[in-house]
């Protein structure tokens, strides 16, 4: 694994190995692990990587917050850390404190939509949010008659409908039915849902790009292990080339994610060029997770597709991650109208923008 | 663990954006007065002297060399930006893109100093052309399979053999090959092979052009017979040449080159579907241009490892290999995306005439510069599997 250069990095790193170990996590049905780890990503400060001292947060940069993501997909964690992450930013764009806890966002689907009336109260169905079921809060962008305003909501004030994603996390439909806020503030100038959903993607691709690293490591490691007609199948060309294929899936969703979290990090605005390395993060990633996932389960053999084995944590999950914020359809056929409208001319001078 | 595939997120220094300013402007003024069609890659004229001399003139050749040897001390990134420019352009860029990539810097490492003196200036200029002489007919992907003899004689060796696939070898002024100057030894079969620099257009050396899918002529079968290279084109260690070899590949397969060469195809199809697509060709140009931008972050990713003195052969490796699949089946891509555009369409016609070459063009893309297999032999070795 990477190492490292990078405090916020390493603390995390440090928690996952000690408190998420994937075989560990896997062998508990109980979930007895959930608690511990949650706490002591709290007491360091993880889950309010993104919010401000002064909002109630630990103030780490976005870069780090992007890193910390990836980490996390490395371990595959099943805790709401980069849900309550993400809206803990969305809050701090409207100046809203962050409260402690568990935490998602809503809308979890550019196709999904919160409205706001006159009076302030928030209605609207969510669907597919990651960790709806784990949240004591909400953080909420709604449409107005006057533009989007963002909400903090006491999760018991929702209607919850339980679901499980194909990774087997809680992905939920959240029904809001004129719930008044704890807070509500306008959002800033230019922010919308698109800028939430981008955010939220590249939050996912960075987990799907953590995940494939854990993939292709496993897969290297499981081939060097396992002898099939009296040779480690590692030595066998076709599954050297299987690998060298994951390793390209690989290697092309980190470059993707990385370079997306960079671009936002260092951009004033969620601007074309931010557009297209988020929306691109996503769809290359969802597609790696597609290919790299089915590569990685073809060299583990039969042993891979047990419960009992951990490649599932990551596989389902990588899989899973495409659909939040979202799919990759949905940002082709959006990154596809954005290069048309632009023009063929406009095309290479935006994928050369960087 | 996978710390070796890391592809830092590089961002081109402010300098390299004021360069593609350059760049840009110089073949807009080229387009405009005629010396090249940018929508027309199959060209019959895709060596253009004129053109080599003035992108000399411009100080893009050499760009990363020493100022003695007439380079310009400049970053890999600047070179990065001059390269995918002209590539994206559909440039001229045959007669000088080797010597620029690969040859000058193979010099620059292992000539003696009076030759680098000579060549290197010229080359710089816009004023000669390499070729590669690496294949032969039963050594391909075996590289160390070449037989092709350079026998000690007074002051030099006697050449004897065949190289093929030689790519300009018909317009080139120099060729940087691979000879066998010992047998392999039974320890190391890589052993015995030594790097030459051969001056073309002598007796002793015929060029029979091959003639390629495509219609064009651009490789050659080169036949050496008794042909006298003097000691002092030796590069570097006698019977080491596989050392060298296997580095310089390293600059052979990163570039922009090796993802862009059926680009064209793409712009293409965004102009005829116009501004308004329906969801099936925004869907699939979305995916495309995603699939191009990750590509591209890549690569650039490792002109700057190459930059920070680095030899990123894995790296390299795995954007070769993804990067020639996607041209490779680009055409293809387009061609479906296409099918259900106007026919009546602007451009139409133009996309189709392209097409048709890219088409014909693609499938050689996974083949020239090392096979995907190889490329993956490569990776797979980089991930300990080997
Ligand atoms: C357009 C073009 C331009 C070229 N220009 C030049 C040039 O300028 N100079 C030059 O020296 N060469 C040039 N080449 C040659 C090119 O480098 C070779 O074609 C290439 O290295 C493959 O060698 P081969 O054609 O002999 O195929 P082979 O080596 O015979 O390979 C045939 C097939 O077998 C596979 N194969 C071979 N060995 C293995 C293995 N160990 N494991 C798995 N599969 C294997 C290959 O991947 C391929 O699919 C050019 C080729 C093309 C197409």
């Amino acid at each position: 694994m990477a190492e490292s250069d990078n405090i916020v990095v390493e603390t995390a790193e440090k928690i996952f190995a000690d408190l998420a170990d994937p075989q560990t996590i896997n062998n508990d049905k109980k979930g007895s692990w959930q608690a511990p780890l949650w706490q002591a990503l709290s007491e360091a400060g993880l889950p309010l990587s993104w919010v401000p001292d002064d909002l109630g947060g630990s103030g780490a940069s976005l870069a780090d917050g992007f890193a910390l993501l990836n980490a996390a997909g490395r371990f595959a964690v099943a805790v709401p850390l980069a849900e309550t992450m993400l809206a803990g930013w969305l809050l701090a764009q409207a100046r809203i404190s962050s409260p402690e806890g568990e935490m998602t966002v809503l809308p979890a689907s550019p196709r999904d939509r919160i409205t706001r009336d006159a009076d302030g109260a928030l209605s609207g169905r969510a669907r597919g949010v990651p960790f709806a079921k784990a949240a004591t809060h909400f953080a909420v962008l709604a449409h107005g008659n006057d533009g989007i305003s963002i909400a903090l909501v006491d999760a018991s004030k929702g209607r919850i409908e339980s679901g499980l994603n194909v990774g087997y996390d809680h992905s939920d439909t959240v029904t809001l039915d004129k719930v008044q806020p704890v807070t509500i503030k306008p959002a800033p100038g230019g922010f919308d849902q698109t800028t939430l959903m981008l955010m939220g993607g590249v939050a996912r691709s960075l987990q799907i790009a953590g995940a494939l690293e854990s993939m292709l490591d496993i897969s290297v490691r499981y081939s060097n292990e396992r002898v099939a007609f009296e040779k480690k199948i590692s030595k066998f060309q076709a599954v050297q080339h299987n690998l060298a294929r994951l390793a390209g899936e690989s290697a092309a969703a980190l470059a993707a994610a990385t370079s997306a979290a960079d671009a936002i990090a260092n951009a004033k605005g969620f601007d074309d060029e931010v557009y297209l390395e988020a929306a691109s993060a996503k769809i290359r990633c969802a597609e790696a997770a597609e290919k790299g996932g089915a590569i990685a389960h073809q060299v583990h053999g039969a042993i891979g597709f047990t419960i009992e084995h951990i490649l599932h944590r990551y596989s389902l999950r990588a899989l899973a991650w495409r659909d939040d914020f979202g799919s990759e359809s949905h940002w082709a056929v959006e990154l596809g109208k954005l290069v048309a409208n632009r023009g063929a001319d406009e095309l290479w001078p935006l994928v050369a923008s960087r | 663990m996978t710390a070796a595939l890391r592809f830092d997120p590089i961002r081109l220094p402010e300098k390299c954006e004021q360069l593609r300013k350059e760049v840009r402007a110089f073949l807009a003024e080229e387009i405009a007065a005629g010396t090249f069609d940018p929508h027309k890659p199959n060209r019959e004229d895709t060596d253009v002297p004129e053109f080599s001399r003035k992108v000399g003139a411009k100080g893009w050749l050499g760009m990363t060399w020493p100022k003695k040897y007439g380079g310009q001390e400049r970053s890999f990134l600047e070179r990065y930006v001059v390269t995918e420019e002209m590539r994206v352009a559909n440039a001229p860029t045959r007669r000088f893109f080797v010597a620029d990539r690969q040859s000058g810097p193979v010099l620059i490492k292992y000539a003696p100093e009076h030759i680098k003196m000579d060549i290197l200036p010229r080359i710089c200029r816009g004023e000669i052309c390499f070729a590669i002489g690496m294949s032969e007919p039963n050594s391909g992907s075996d590289l160390f399979a070449a037989k092709t003899r350079a026998t000690k004689t007074d002051g030099g060796y006697l050449i004897n053999g065949t190289k093929i696939w030689t790519s300009s070898a018909h317009i080139a002024d120099y060729m940087i090959a691979i000879f066998r100057t010992s047998p392999p030894t039974k320890e190391n079969r890589r052993h015995g092979l030594t790097q030459f620099l051969v001056k073309m257009k002598q007796p002793g050396i015929q060029v029979n052009p091959i003639g390629q899918i495509t219609g064009q002529y651009e490789f050659n079968e080169v036949v050496f017979t008794d042909f006298f290279v003097p000691d002092d084109h030796v590069l570097g260690e006698v019977d080491g040449a596989w050392k060298q070899a296997t580095s310089e590949l390293a600059y052979e397969r990163s570039g922009p080159e090796r993802f862009l060469e059926t680009y064209y195809v793409l712009t293409e199809l965004v102009r005829a579907v116009g501004p308004n697509p329906d969801t099936r060709s925004a869907e699939g140009i979305g995916r495309l241009v995603a699939q191009l931008h990750t590509m591209r972050r890549m690569s650039v990713s490792v002109a700057g490892m190459l930059q920070a003195g680095k030899e990123p052969v894995v790296e390299a490796s795995i954007v070769k290999d993804i990067g020639t699949v996607w041209e490779q089946q680009l055409p293809h891509r387009v061609r479906d995306l296409a099918a259900f555009v106007e026919e009546t369409a602007t451009n139409r016609e133009t996309l189709e005439r392209q097409l048709d070459f890219a088409i014909k063009t693609a499938p050689k893309l996974t083949i020239q510069g090392g096979t995907t297999e190889v490329l993956r032999g490569i990776i797979a070795r980089g991930l300990g599997l080997r």
